[in-house]
């Protein structure tokens, strides 16, 4: 009875291949193209929509990201040449200012000397002029007491 | 006595007895086309649902479906290969669905309550004639994927490594339907009978894990069938240098 069952042919059984075979088939074609469009196309088209616009990001993302660091070598070179300048600028200031000060202290000293020149000679002149004016009086004196000793003898 | 009881028991189990449709002069297996429409239907529908409203950010079930696409798609893509997947991809993906629902819908609804004239219900892929038409569905896709990609040059794959090997590759177009068709088939069906056997014998508890054994195996055997598929597409449209 059970043998019957399994491998029955005539009718029944468990490899009773008929027409349901090719209906199977045949629905299952329509079923692929009834998913082709209801579900593999749709699903795609946003999946892959999404999966460009991600890609699209990442490499809009990478560009301004080597844009970026292009601009930073950039700002980076501008910066150091800034530095150099700005050392050139305050050397150059020093040694101007050195320059000046130098100048003002040569000039000053030269003044300085030149007044203390002019000061020694004023000095000196009227040194002298104070000795003459003592010998002439002291010329007068003696001439006086030569005189008073003549005039009482 | 024990014995006799048991055959008794596959018996009332009703192995191999089929709600017979006659129309015209051909005959059909009911069972198979009702089940098959109830679940390809529950399918549609909750495919038709996640698809109504697609979004740019995927909310649930539309989450899901996607999920389900990027498993079919890596499926595909990892078997056949990154130029013609998009090609086969809805077949591939169809096939999955069908076995996965067929299985599934086979082993989580109770079946057994709808009372039929004769045979029962049950999933669809338990019976022959649905995995065997599965499976020259497969034989001719990739018999049509071969020749459209290649042309006659399709026929080097039988001589290719050395002409030795022509018995053996035409041997396997006979072998590759019938292994596709008989695994799935006698999976589905034995994990039938063993929970059908299991609940008539100890209707409590026992039957749970190999329940769950079951839907495990129909899960493995939905993604072995869809494999084995790309794989002889992708065997087929394969380039050889």
């Amino acid at each position: 009875m059970l043998a019957f069952n399994f491998f029955g042919a005539t009718e029944g059984g468990l490899f009773d291949i008929n027409a349901t075979l090719p209906l199977m088939a045949i629905q299952v074609v329509a079923l692929t193209y009834i998913l082709n469009s209801l579900f593999f196309k749709p699903v795609g088209k946003v999946v892959e929509k999404r999966e460009k616009f991600v890609s699209n990001n990442i490499i809009e993302a990478k560009n301004k990201l080597s844009e970026v660091k292009k601009f930073e070598a950039d700002l980076l070179t501008q910066l150091q040449s800034a530095r150099t300048e700005a050392q050139r600028i305050v050397s150059e200031a020093e040694n101007e200012s050195d320059k000046l000060y130098k100048e003002a202290l040569e000039l000053a000293n030269n003044e300085a000397n030149a007044s203390k020149e002019k000061a020694r000679l004023e000095i000196e002149s009227q040194t002298s002029a104070a000795r003459d004016q003592l010998s002439k009086q002291a010329d007068d004196l003696s001439e006086l007491i030569v005189n008073r000793l003549i005039l009482e003898k | 006595m024990f014995f006799n009881s048991l055959l008794t028991n596959f018996a009332a189990l009703e192995v191999g007895q089929h709600l017979y449709w006659q129309i015209g002069n051909i005959r059909l297996h009911g069972q198979v086309f009702l089940t098959s429409w109830i679940l390809l239907g529950a399918l549609l529908v909750f495919i038709s649902l996640g698809t109504k409203k697609m979004e740019n950010d995927p909310k649930g079930l539309q989450n899901l479906l996607e999920f389900l696409w990027d498993y079919i798609r890596d499926l595909a893509r990892t078997q056949i290969g990154e130029k013609v997947y998009r090609d086969w991809m809805p077949f591939i993906g169809t096939l999955f669905l069908f076995v996965f629902v067929s299985n599934w819908g086979g082993a989580l609804i109770p079946w057994r309550l709808i009372k039929l004239p004769s045979g029962e219900l049950g999933a669809p892929t338990a019976d022959i004639n649905t995995t065997i038409a599965l499976a020259l569905l497969v034989s001719l896709s990739y018999f049509y994927a071969g020749l459209s990609n290649k042309g006659w040059r399709y026929f080097e794959y039988y001589v290719h490594p050395t002409p030795i090997m022509l018995p053996f590759k035409i041997l396997e177009d006979f072998t590759k339907p019938l292994s596709l068709s008989f695994r799935l088939f006698g999976n589905i069906l034995a994990d039938e009978l063993v929970v059908g056997v299991l609940v008539f014998l100890v209707p409590l508890i026992l039957p749970i894990p190999v329940m769950f054994l079951g839907l495990f195996t129909s899960a493995i055997q939905a993604l072995i069938f869809a494999t084995l598929a790309a794989y002889y597409i992708g065997e087929a449209v394969e380039e050889h240098h």
